[in-house]
């Protein structure tokens, strides 16, 4: 194995720290220098990755690639495990992307007040927390990728936040570490009950399949797993936090929390919680079906209550989660790849919509529906436009990137895995729930496309001189319209690669 | 990245798999690639382009026309059904495609979907000349062309859904296309949430007849073949018949789920030409067509409830075409009338199957010619008010003449389009012995004539009442007029026995069936159009206000309230869940949900109060004396309240250690 291929995950996923150093060396006046830095290091870490995606073995199915598994803490026997598989790629590149949007977008938008530097700063640590995520292969490791992501975005919503930041940083940060704390104690469980004891991800895998774990250390373990996990992504009825967080946060910390933060939560049950223990998974699927169909019915009726635009744009990734949850009950090979897929569709979805709500904050100064008061597209063509394309890409209309991860969750959900088949009537009931949320979902959108998006300008815009979408703008967001599209129509560029892990991973289950 | 992300594309295009395909057929693809060409290239380029883009969605419409009459050629002289598909992706054992299949109905199809479209793309220069979104206006045109056309070659039910959402999602844009106005894009969004209603059962539906093939393909053939083979159990079967059923109640505006196509009139009168009467909305009666070997096989109950529906909007949506006075909207209920019967000869076996296709086919025709011509007849008059109208067959020669045979032809009067497609359905009837259903429909085509009429006479005849002098419409408006007047009365001989009925040799579900004349059928249907229409002639021969259709008193109030259903919908469901419900589970959020965390993060704030008031009482206390503890407390406190993070960080990792200690004991 080569340097390149040992080293590879590592320089792109530390890259953005050693960004966040360099940026903090330099003057604080030299404003321009620290965004074409930003931009420099997500860019760099991005080819990086890219170029680790062109090397990738599509054809391999489920093995590691890329892996480095070496000595990191002996003394409780933590290594420095990392590797990629279809699973982890497309979010691990995604990651990278997003992070270079993000940085270019603030090349134009610093929010108020300011600080350039630790705003950069924090989101290049932010960003190798989020990547680290997706290719540890060891428990400690994965905490410690995991509890990175915590900090930065609990300053980057606490300093750069509206008028309610405080209260919105500390609950989230709080809210967070309460999960955590029992996903530690989850992992700690796992470490001291495997034979020889170990924190290594493929290792417990193993141990698990091979039954190692009892079914009641399983139903509890998975429950404390779980229930980090679940605060994450979140799953109702855990999710109050993330309205708030949203719409406090600034519009990039709103992105890539949407875009990159929430699929950790549910890549942990795909990475950790499913492999390792498949009996409690199957004990608890049906809980989690449950949860998610009330999520997706749920949000989307908060969401047609909301008048905040970001406000509703979270609830309505409560709702998006839920779809993704939903997949993931079914304990299927359909049902997973879905979860991905929609994670990915959500990722760039909403990360584009939080970027178009940022965009009219920045030339409104409201995000009150009331107070926009209609005639975007008049007002701003292209804006209006954008804003318009992405909310129907987010309603999950075929041909677009949404589509394809919810309808095969309700397609998985209709015939879930063997082990759930005395719950069948359960899940179609959550099918049924979930398309009745398909029609709730068409109905805010468009609500809120009407009431933003349409009708003429009220008389208190109608001189404001706003600008159109700007260059800089455009260059953050063509890469996210034009994936919407491309997911939408050639589906086989996402559930290709995913596809094979997938059916290794789900063997387990019989489905 | 891209060597590596690309062959999945490329590999997909190298394996057409062209099993028995022949002739032009094989170029099916093209037809509904070109206008999705069209539209992206219009998308970019259309205001560049002199004239505003309309040039490429006429040259591929047209292009895409004459392609189709050479594929329909392969089936007129005697050619079968062929197909072809590439792999699109797969996950898990579900193996998706892209494909084609083209048989006499998809060529009939094509045939229609492209000749109105072109005549609704050229009409179109005219009418929304100096549009604001003119452009626009064209891309959404043509990718609605390239969406139904991708329904009409779909071979398997997931491509056909795409097409189908994806013309539903064009509706809405082109009802909502004025959307600066309120009432627009009210109208376009009930469009959209109402089809959507029925949508979702579809895809279940669609669930269940890929469960049947155990999660391997979404073929219609392979499914057909499957529960034509008896190796679906009948209920199942059953179960996918209605779902799918659902899809086109939603989408061909049938009882109950009709109410959106009324109102879809908001949008510009050539896309209620092309979507709400000619294609999309027959998209519905397509589906159920092209999936019947599905309904035939399931318990008989499904197609009885077929039927029943459909008479039920024929009949239903017919009364209400007799109390409007906007033009468009008894051409909306007309419709919906006319979609009705054809929905309800899918009840009567693969003959009526047949003969729905054939009313469909004249019905795109005829109804598109009657939308046109009424678009000229507001492009004039500036209103869709018919009390405001009046003897326009002076000022507007073409466009009265080329509307009345329309008119003619809804009403059924031989020998044009609308009367030999309407005969063919009760003969259909009548072979089935579905004598409920035929009197029904007999009933229906009366009511059809005597609305026809009163449209007629009160735009066209008696004294102009509006304002202004209207005139005839432009070349570009009136070209297409006269070509689907021209078609309005030859197209009806291709399903005339007496020419030998040739359109059923194309269309057909197994074998081509004999077309048998029946003349008490077509007299008895002559006889009621020509009631109907000396009815109508008898009350509306000359103006008069109010309306005499007033007179019906409860059945009047009960017809010009639709029968109180977008009431009912609007205070019983829209307005209970958009604003009640959603207001209570924002209630339930805010705080019940948050109240609990809320409550939670209070106590815990609380109790670490508590226990460090205890440490510094107890501990401290004992090493620096009670004196000092007072203002060191009071610090801390100020410290925890402003809520700094890492404190409560490490209370809760100091509990993490002290569980897993524990836990690591049981």
């Amino acid at each position: 194995m080569s340097t390149w291929e040992r080293s590879a995950i590592t320089i792109a996923t530390l890259l953005p720290l050693v960004g966040a150093g360099v940026i903090a060396l330099v003057p604080r006046d030299r404003d321009r220098l620290v965004r074409g830095l930003g931009i420099v290091f997500t860019g760099a870490a991005m080819v990086v990755a890219l170029a680790l995606a062109a090397g990738f073995d599509y054809g391999a199915g489920g093995g590691l690639q890329f892996e480095l598994n070496t000595r990191w803490i002996p003394a409780i026997g933590a290594r420095y495990h990392v590797g990629i598989d279809g699973i982890s790629l497309p979010l691990w590149v995604l990651t990278f992307v997003l992070s270079f949007l993000c940085a270019v977008y603030t090349w134009r938008y610093v929010p108020s007040p300011g600080k350039t530097k630790a705003f950069l700063a924090l989101t290049l640590l932010l960003e190798t927390g989020m990547a680290g995520t997706f290719i540890a292969f060891d428990l400690v490791l994965f905490f410690i990728f995991w509890e990175l992501v915590l900090v930065p975005m609990y300053f980057l919503i606490g300093i750069w936040g509206s008028a309610n930041r405080e209260y919105a940083a500390i609950k989230f940060f709080l809210y967070t570490l309460f999960g955590s704390v029992f996903m530690l104690l989850g992992f700690l469980a796992m470490y001291f009950r495997s034979t020889p004891h170990t924190f290594d991800i493929l290792q417990l895998q193993a141990y698990g399949a091979g039954g190692g774990f009892t079914r009641t250390f399983q139903l509890i373990v998975f429950g404390a797993v779980a229930l980090g996990f679940a605060v994450k992504v979140p799953m109702w009825p855990f999710h109050t936090w993330l309205p708030d967080a949203h719409t406090e946060a600034p519009t990039i910390g709103s992105v890539l929390l949407a875009g990159i933060m929430l699929k950790m939560g549910t890549y942990g049950f795909v990475r950790i919680a499913l492999p390792i223990l498949p009996e409690g998974a199957k004990a608890y699927a049906p809980w989690i079906g449950g949860l998610a169909a009330i999520a997706i019915v749920y949000a989307a009726l908060a969401c047609l209550a909301q008048k905040d635009l970001k406000r509703l744009i979270a609830f309505s990734s409560v709702g998006h989660m839920g779809f993704v949850m939903l997949g993931i009950a079914t304990l299927t090979d359909v049902g997973i790849n879905a979860a991905i897929f929609g994670m990915v569709a959500h990722g760039i979805i909403t990360g584009m919509l939080f970027f178009c709500v940022g965009s009219v904050y920045d030339r409104y100064h409201t995000r009150m529906i009331a107070e926009l008061g209609g005639g975007l597209m008049q007002k701003l063509p292209y804006l209006g436009g954008v804003f318009t394309f992405v909310a129907i890409a987010s309603l999950g209309l075929p041909g677009l990137a949404g589509f394809w991860g919810e309808v095969m969750a309700l397609l998985s959900a209709y015939r879930p895995a063997e082990v759930l088949a005395d719950q069948l009537p359960l899940f179609r009931a959550f099918m049924v729930a979930g398309g009745i949320g398909t029609i709730l979902t068409a109905g805010y959108f468009l609500w809120m496309i009407q009431r933003v998006n349409m009708g003429t300008v009220p008389e208190r815009w109608r001189e404001s001189p706003f600008p159109d979408v700007v260059a800089v703008e455009w260059v953050s967001w063509v890469p996210l319209l034009v994936s919407i599209v491309a997911l939408g129509v050639f589906p086989r560029l996402l559930i290709g690669i995913t596809d094979g892990p997938v059916g290794a991973l789900m063997g387990l289950f019989g489905g | 990245m891209t060597a590596v992300i690309t062959p999945a594309i490329v590999r997909a295009g190298e394996e057409v798999h062209l099993a028995t395909s022949a002739g032009l057929t094989r170029y099916a693809w093209l037809v509904a690639l070109l206008p999705l060409i069209s539209a992206v290239v219009i998308l970019f380029f259309g205001k560049r382009t002199p004239g505003g883009g309309w040039i490429w969605g006429v040259l591929t419409v047209g292009t895409g026309f004459v392609l189709s009459l050479g594929i329909l050629w392969h089936f007129v002289t005697g050619g079968g059904p062929t197909g072809a598909a590439v792999d699109w992706f797969t996950i898990g054992t579900l193996r998706m495609q892209l494909g084609q299949y083209v048989d006499g109905l998809t060529a009939v199809m094509l045939v229609v979907v492209t000749a109105v479209s072109l005549c609704v793309h050229v009409y179109s220069i005219g009418y929304m000349h100096g549009d604001a979104r003119f452009t626009w206006f064209y891309v959404a045109l043509s990718l609605f062309t390239a969406a139904m056309l991708n329904v009409v070659i779909a071979d398997n039910l997931f491509q056909l859904l795409i097409g189908w959402e994806v013309m539903g999602f064009c509706s809405y844009i082109l009802i909502g296309h004025w959307w600066e106005e309120h009432v627009n894009s009210s109208s376009a969004i009930k469009a959209f949430i109402t089809t959507r209603i029925g949508d979702v059962p579809f895809l279940f539906g669609v669930f269940v007849l890929i469960a049947a093939t155990g999660f391997t393909t979404s073929n219609i053939q392979e499914i057909s073949h499957l529960v034509a083979g008896g190796e679906v159990a009948r209920g199942v079967v059953a179960l996918g018949a209605i779902l799918l059923f659902g899809g086109a109640v939603g989408k061909s505006a049938q009882f109950p789920l009709h109410v959106w196509l009324p109102d879809a009139m908001a949008g510009p009168t050539p896309v209620s030409a092309l979507i709400h009467a000619a294609t999309m909305v027959a998209a519905g009666v397509y589906m159920v067509g092209r999936t019947y070997e599905v309904f035939l096989h399931a318990d008989p109950w499904v197609l009885q409830l077929v039927g029943a529906i459909g008479v039920v909007t024929a009949f239903g949506a017919g009364l209400l075409g007799l109390v409007q006075d906007d033009i468009k909207r008894v051409l909306a209920y007309s419709t919906i009338s006319q979609l009705g019967y054809m929905i309800t000869l899918m009840a009567a076996g693969p003959a009526g199957r047949n003969a729905a296709f054939f009313h469909l086919f004249t019905h795109a025709f005829f109804k598109a010619l009657l939308f046109l011509g009424s678009g000229s007849v507001i492009h004039a008059c500036h209103t869709n008010n018919m009390s405001e109208m009046g003897g326009l067959r002076r000022t507007m020669p073409v466009t009265f003449w080329t509307f009345t045979i329309g008119s003619l032809a809804l009403a059924g009067v031989p020998p044009l389009a609308g009367f030999f497609s309407k005969d063919e359905l009760l003969v259909a009837l009548e072979h089935d012995h579905q004598w409920l259903l035929f009197w029904l429909l007999l009933g229906a085509a009366a009511v059809t004539a005597f609305y026809t009429a009163r449209m007629v006479l009160q735009t066209f005849f008696g004294e102009y009442r509006g304002h202004g002098h209207p005139h005839e419409s432009p070349a570009s408006m009136t070209g297409p007029l006269v070509a689907l007047a021209g078609a309005t009365v030859l197209v009806g001989f291709l399903g005339f026995a007496g020419t030998g009925a040739p359109f059923f040799d194309w269309v057909y579900l197994e074998e081509p069936e004999a077309v048998t004349f029946v003349p008490w059928v077509a007299l008895l249907s002559t006889a009621a159009a020509l009631l109907g229409l000396a009815g109508g002639y008898a009350v509306y021969r000359e103006w008069r206000e109010p309306d005499p259709i007033t007179r019906l008193g409860a059945l009047h109030r009960l017809l010009a309230n639709k029968y109180y259903l977008d009431d009912i919908y609007w205070r019983g469901i829209v307005r209970p869940v958009r604003d009640g419900l959603s207001a209570a589970v924002n209630w339930s959020n805010q705080v019940v949900l948050d109240g609990i965390v809320n409550g939670a993060a209070k106590v815990a704030r609380w109790l670490s109060e508590g226990v460090r008031a205890l440490d510094e009482e107890v501990v401290d206390g004992a090493v620096n004396g009670v004196g000092r503890t007072a203002g060191y407390a009071g610090a801390v406190l100020r410290y925890v309240q402003s809520g700094n993070v890492q404190r409560y960080a490490a209370f809760l990792f100091a509990g993490v250690v002290i569980l897993a200690v524990i836990f690591t004991r049981i």
